[in-house]
């Protein structure tokens, strides 16, 4: 039986074997993830960032909670920072999501940031759509700060929720540009502290004063996630604003342009293999000396390694 | 190993009330290179398994302070085995008297560090087992 196979038939070795893969050699997962593409495209993809120790973690565990009870299925994928210095990484998301660990509707993996941004965020796309052909019906991705690398994961969710705490100080106003482009819902978590209600009221204030499109404002909820105050409503704003997705046809737009961003990046990839493949024997550093010695210029040289595929000239093998 | 770091799940299951046995152990094993998955106080052999399974683990180490090893141990090894997951490597450390360890491997433990054992001493034996597989 292949990992696929395994996967569709509910497997759950299957299922975490494939993701390793993913991780560790995405080009042999290729076979497995193109039989698992005609199951997928039926989950809700959440996003959920903030800045670390937000309680981002008990949220998605008290969200997926909430869902269970709905009858819905979750998967969870919980992003930690790999240390660049080592390359090891403490995955501790889970600590937060104890009592889901048995739940046959619930699949939990921690991921390590490891390497490349564009390469972790190439992963979890991945990891997403094997969840997704497993048949969860909501994917949970979290990932700690508000950088670059995080607006990419999130890029890859149908809704984003960034998560916000009390004592932030001045934090608030250095990420709000950052935020305002990607949160769909707004969470300020640790309500039970003080300074929530201020913290709310400076988001609401700044949804007021941006001219982002009015189509949909990101609503701002407030909540205690470690007593399970306020969730119910982060749930319903979630299924508003997916609500609001389909209404508008925006969450068809939105995938489509996933479809292309991947379609492309692979294109990308392949030709660059390809074109460095056929140009390993030597070629490549005959070019470079002669640029270096200015008998060439880069553009010249960029055509030349280019001519397999653009066909100009001569074209053919270098 | 560059391409793939060995992935351990620190466990520690039973009742006692404290992890930083566990905590210095898992940042040991981060510092090696490694991709821990901690999961914190009072798992259950079940949530062990779940978890160790969800995450396709090379490794479970277990920590208990608690003597109830003797129970808590095997029934893990008993849920991995249901679960066709017998190849993941199990090993124990802790407050573990020297008479139950050879009960213990019996059970499937590959091996049982008990106080004294240096982090360094674990992380080699991880590197080594871990790589076999
Ligand atoms: N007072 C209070 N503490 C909370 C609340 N939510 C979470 N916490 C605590 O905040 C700490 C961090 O929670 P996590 O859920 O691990 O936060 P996180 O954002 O996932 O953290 P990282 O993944 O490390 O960035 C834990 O000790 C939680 O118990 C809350 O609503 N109020
Ligand atoms: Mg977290």
């Amino acid at each position: 039986m292949t990992l696929a196979e395994g996967i569709l038939a509910g497997d759950q070795r299957a299922l975490a074997r494939l993701i390793t893969m993913v991780e560790n050699r995405p080009q042999e997962a290729i076979s497995d993830l193109q039989a698992l593409y005609p199951h997928t495209g039926k989950a809700l993809v959440v996003g959920i960032t903030g800045p670390p120790g937000a309680g981002k973690s008990t949220l998605v565990g008290r969200l997926a909670k909430k869902l269970r009870q709905l009858g819905k299925t979750v998967g969870i994928i919980a992003v930690d920072p790999t240390s660049p210095f080592t390359g090891g990484a403490i995955l501790g998301d889970r600590i937060r999501m104890q009592e889901l660990a048995t739940d046959p509707g619930v699949f939990i993996r921690s991921m390590g940031t490891r390497g490349s941004l564009g390469g972790l965020a190439k992963a979890t796309h991945n990891v997403i759509r094997i969840l997704d052909a497993a048949g969860k019906d909501y994917i949970f991705v979290e990932t700690v700060g508000v950088g670059q690398s995080e607006v990419d994961i999130v890029k890859t969710a149908d809704t984003t929720l960034v998560v916000l705490v009390p004592g932030l100080g001045d934090d608030i106003q250095t990420i709000k540009a950052g935020i305002l482009e990607i949160a769909d819902i707004f969470v300020v978590n640790k309500a039970d502290r003080q300074g929530a209600d201020r913290v709310v009221a400076e988001l609401e204030m700044m949804l007021d004063l941006s001219n982002r499109e009015a189509a949909w404002r990101p609503p701002v909820y407030s909540t205690i996630a470690t007593t399970n105050k306020g969730i119910d409503a982060v749930v319903e704003g979630i299924e508003g604003h997916i609500q609001h997705l389909r209404q508008n046809g925006q969450l068809e737009v939105r995938r489509r342009e996933r479809y292309r961003t991947e379609i492309m990046a692979i294109v990308e990839e392949e030709i660059k293999a390809r074109l460095l493949d056929l140009w390993s024997a030597g070629g490549l550093e005959q070019l470079l000396e002669k640029v270096a010695a200015r008998e060439k210029d880069p553009f010249a040289a960029a055509r030349e390694i280019l001519q397999p595929i653009t066909g100009n000239g001569k074209g053919g093998t270098p | 190993m560059t391409d793939r770091p060995i992935r351990v799940l620190i466990a520690k299951p039973g009742l006692d009330g404290h992890d930083r046995g566990a905590k210095v152990l898992a940042r040991a094993l981060r510092d090696a290179g490694m991709e821990v998955i901690y999961t914190g106080l009072r798992q259950t052999p079940e949530q062990i398994v779940e978890t160790g399974i969800q995450e396709d683990v090379d490794v479970i180490g277990l920590s208990i302070l608690s003597g109830a090893h003797n129970h808590l141990f095997p029934r893990v090894m008993e849920l991995l085995r249901e679960k066709g997951a017998e190849d993941i490597l199990v090993i124990g450390g802790g407050i573990i008297p020297e008479d139950d360890i050879p009960a213990l491997k019996e059970a499937g433990i590959a091996e049982i560090f008990t106080p004294g054992t240096t982090t360094q001493a674990v992380i080699e034996y991880i590197k080594e087992r871990a790589q076999q597989s």
